[in-house]
């Protein structure tokens, strides 16, 4: 049995323990807001965050995620008012939505690390999660424009 | 988890209308038979209109959109124009999905059709509707329909206050007689409110939660889940495999030798062992112990790189001419100056991000399926047929298409599931991973190309020969065929628009060997490289700026046939009157790029500009490229593309089409390659198989011509230019004509 927490409610799963974090996700929890797109790594639809980092679940086994914190695009908010999903919204980002909870993911996680990122640091960032409907001009537009929420936010909390 | 929710919303559960009643102008309008009262949720509450339009009587509007949403916002297009013309509150409107149902005619998505085609159309669905409760609000107020009109979900009356709401008219709106075609009166352009707006897709919140239903999302209860070890040689068969090995695999419940058919291959699923499990993860790991040996029958031998070679060699002699004036032979012998090149692409994939995927439960001699389907009917038609049942019992929900491109035309993978659901007697999905997406696709054909142009001694072209050899995307429903045929000859190539003087255009014989299919715009994607490319290598010879050289060449305003020259263009199907090969247009788009990018201002060193423009599913797009070459590394620095699609439903979602397709255009130009070695495709994922990355993408500027013309392609129509503007750039900033794609094979990209 392995045990972790999942968008902020504990689980408990009796499967594979080499069983990718993906599937357990998608197959066994039914939370198919995270996608497959290669299974190796190489395009970051399955992101997820384990304690706050972005990892690829596809090639994360089951059990390194035990008493972990998991948190997928279904968890980073009620009701899409992350300011990075209103910066989705605002510049109508996807195509066909795919790659999307990965992207916002990555992005989310981004946005953690660094409040105000470059052209430079989003492109290196961002550049492990493919977009094949080539929606790459609005998702760096959004990710500014979450950027500058962000900052408005802390200077509206009177911190600034 | 959503898929529940989704599925009750899903048209499945009730249907748009039963018959009772075509009017002319292919017009369908009716109301419900009782037998066929719809399932909603609420069922008392929702009324149709017609085939389309169902108003619930709070005063929701139904919309039903019968084309499959792949990225493009189809979706909220279709619901835009039948919106436009009931007068509904956009607020207000709820798209449901379409069955596969011939009710609604063609719904195979491709083609860059679904608002060439439908416009007009959906705009009849929506007057109609409007009509009918127009009808109904006059008769309640006992005056002459002239008298009142629809507004924001209300019809009103004239020099009044007095109103009444879609939901209160509806169930009188049913009882009116449905008007005919010719009857209706549409909306003026300028009165437009949803038509030519920017409106958000509708599946957008959706999007950003994660709770959209994808085909390879879809959930059944008791569902099991197959993953396919498939022939790697088209035309291979099974020959052995370790059953027991598989199937001791924890989690694996069956594993299951699918039926092997004769090529042609069609749209049948490739010979191969299915191994169905509690998860994905066991189906991959019982696939993993299969072991299987192949049979790999005559394409075994198939290797691309020597058939390139082949095909490269026998474009430099005269093939089969299908359009021809004047002697062009004779008119090279004469010319002052001559320009010949031969231009190469390899075999290309469609990797959308969401491999193939499909759910299909087969019970009763009926069978349910669930897929990311570009074409329903075709899904249902094959599915029929591998099933041995009538096609009205099988039911075809089209889930979210997570990316195509032209693979989810081809419903081999739906009737994968459908078999394994008759085998298994359960729910099954069957999941195609990246590798299996790789390895097992409807190829875009390897194709060689060669030009020589004749130039007189003022440095104008005088004579014009082209050619083309590829093997032919109806080599995968007819073994037979093996050369380009006229409907791929029609795309890009027969339709050359320029003025040359003589000339002859010619295809060679190319056999298939594996399966070719139609990817984003299709044989422009060879002929528009090739062609663009040689522009630029004329203006070269001819000492003159491409942007001059480009207008010389298109000359003056015209309509070009190609039909007198003997070549019976396609026009993707529409009537020339309507579209024509318009020169006009294509020099527009290519003035607005020039002018806006600056394309024909002087660049830093090693950096330069490259243009093309091509006219493709009859819009017309021009591209400017920006690039540098340092130490044999190129950078797309930016691209600016125009277009001219006529009428355009929503500019940002072609603005978004034209972002998209200069970023699938660069991936080709830049990186995409299959090579086929003994019959097997080499690539497997994205590691080698690339695709454009953030880091490489440009800024990127679009331009849309304002038009009032019949709405055109938007697609596929802004791929074809792009690998020529980018090769002419990487030319004119370094030197290097790359005339074999991909560019990675010559330059580093970054
Ligand atoms: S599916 Fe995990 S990185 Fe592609
Ligand atoms: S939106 Fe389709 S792959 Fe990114």
């Amino acid at each position: 049995m392995i045990s972790f927490t999942l968008n902020d409610k504990p689980v408990s799963l009796d499967a594979d323990p080499q069983m990718p974090l993906l599937w357990a996700i998608r197959d066994m929890l039914g939370l198919t807001g995270t996608k497959f797109g290669c299974g190796i790594a190489q395009c970051g639809a399955c992101t997820v965050h384990m304690d706050g980092q972005p990892i690829r679940s596809c090639v994360m086994p089951l059990s390194a995620a035990a008493d972990k914190k998991i948190t997928t695009i279904e968890g980073i908010s009620e009701d899409n008012s992350h300011p990075i999903q209103k910066a989705w919204v605002e510049h109508n980002v996807p195509q066909c939505g795919y790659c999307q909870s990965g992207q916002i993911m990555s992005a989310v996680a981004l946005l953690e690390s660094n409040k105000s990122p470059s052209d430079k640091a989003i492109d290196d960032y961002m550049q492990g999660n493919i977009c094949r409907c080539g929606t790459y001009p609005r998702i760096k537009a959004a990710i500014k424009s979450a950027a500058g929420n962000f900052d408005l936010a802390k200077n509206v909390g009177g911190d600034a | 988890m959503s898929s529940s929710n989704q599925h009750l919303e899903n048209v499945s559960r009730r249907r748009f209308l039963k018959t009772a009643g075509i009017v002319s102008g292919g017009l369908i309008l009716g109301t419900t038979l009782p037998s066929v009262a719809p399932l909603w949720a609420d069922e008392s509450s929702s009324n149709e209109l017609n085939l389309f339009v169902s108003i619930r009587v709070d005063g929701q509007v139904d919309i039903i959109c019968h084309r499959s949403e792949m990225g493009q916002g189809i979706r909220t297009g279709i619901p835009q124009v039948i919106a436009e013309e009931l007068c509904a509150d956009w607020d207000r409107v709820n798209v449901v999905q379409g069955l596969a149902d011939e009710a609604y005619g063609s719904q195979n998505t491709d083609g860059s059709r679904s608002i060439r085609r439908n416009y007009q159309r959906m705009r009849e669905m929506g007057a109609a509707a409007r009509t009918m409760l127009e009808q109904a609000a006059a008769k309640e107020w006992g005056v002459k329909p002239s008298q009142v009109y629809a507004e924001n979900n209300f019809v009103k009356l004239r020099g009044s206050t007095r109103q009444l709401g879609f939901g209160e008219l509806v169930k009188s709106a049913m009882t009116m007689t449905p008007p005919t075609t010719e009857t209706l009166t549409f909306k003026s352009p300028k009165d437009f409110k949803l038509i030519g707006k920017p409106i958000t897709s509708v599946d957008i919140h959706k999007v950003v939660g994660g709770t959209t239903e994808f085909g390879q999302d879809v959930r059944l209860p008791d569902m099991l889940y197959a993953s396919i070890e498939r022939t790697p040689v088209v035309g291979g068969t099974v020959e052995s495999f370790d059953e027991k090995a598989a199937a001791s695999v924890n989690g694996v419940v069956k594993v299951f030798n699918m039926p092997a058919r004769p090529l042609p291959a069609l749209f049948n699923p490739k010979a191969g062992v299915a191994v169905i499990a509690s998860n994905t993860w066991a189906a991959l790991q019982g696939r993993k112990q299969l072991n299987v040996k192949w049979n790999t029958g005559n394409n075994g031998a198939h290797n691309s790189e020597a058939y390139l070679d082949d095909l490269t060699s026998k474009i430099t002699t005269k093939g089969k001419v299908i359009r021809k004036s004047g002697d062009a032979y004779l008119m090279a012998g004469r010319a002052a100056e001559k320009v010949s090149a031969t231009y190469t692409m390899p075999y290309l994939v469609h990797a959308p991000m969401e491999p193939p995927a499909a759910t299909a439960v087969f019970k009763d001699g009926k069978c349910e399926v669930w897929a990311c389907t570009q074409t329903p009917q075709s899904a249902q038609q094959n599915v029929a047929g591998a099933l041995e049942i009538d096609k009205e019992n099988v039911t075809v929900h089209v889930t979210l298409l997570g990316g195509a491109f032209g693979r989810k035309s081809k419903p081999d993978y739906v009737v994968e599931a459908a078999l394994l659901a008759r085998e298994t007697g359960k729910p099954v999905k069957v999941v195609w991973s990246r590798e299996d997406d790789i390895q097992h696709g409807y190829y875009h054909a390897v194709s060689a190309q060669h030009f020589e142009a004749g130039l007189n001694s003022d440095n104008r072209v005088q004579s014009w020969i082209q050619r083309t050899a590829f093997p032919s995307i109806s080599w995968t429903f007819d073994t037979r065929v093996d050369e380009p045929q006229g409907g791929e000859l029609s795309l890009g190539f027969g339709d050359m628009p320029f003025d040359v003087g003589a000339l002859s255009m010619e295809s060679h014989k190319a056999p298939g060997h594996i399966r070719i299919g139609w990817i984003r715009s299709v044989s422009n994607i060879h002929h528009g490289f090739a062609l663009g490319s040689f522009v630029d290598e004329i203006a070269v010879k001819a000492g003159k700026k491409p942007h001059a050289m480009w207008l010389e060449l298109l000359a003056n305003d015209r309509f070009v046939d190609p039909a007198t020259e003997g070549f019976e263009y396609g026009n993707y199907g529409d009537p020339k009157e309507v579209f024509p090969i318009d020169t006009k247009r294509l020099k527009n788009v290519l003035n607005i790029v020039v002018e806006k990018s600056g394309a024909d201002k002087s660049t830093a060193p090693n950096e330069a500009w490259g243009i093309s423009v091509h006219r493709s599913f009859v819009s017309y797009v021009a591209v400017a490229t920006k690039v540098s070459v340092v130490d044999g590394k190129v950078s797309i620095l930016e691209m600016h593309s125009a277009i001219d699609a006529g009428t355009v439903v929503n500019p940002d979602r072609v603005r978004a089409q034209q972002e998209g397709s200069m970023i699938f255009g660069l991936s080709i130009a830049l990186l995409g390659e299959i090579s086929v070695k003994d019959g097997a495709v080499e690539q497997s994922n994205f590691h080698d198989y690339q695709v454009l990355r953030m880091p490489q993408t440009p800024k990127i500027e679009t331009y849309i011509v304002e038009s009032d013309a019949p709405p055109g392609g938007v697609g596929e129509p802004g791929v074809p230019p792009v690998a020529a503007s980018v090769a002419n750039a990487i030319y004119h900033a370094s030197g290097q004509r790359i005339r074999d794609l991909p560019i990675s094979k010559h330059l580093r990209v970054s």
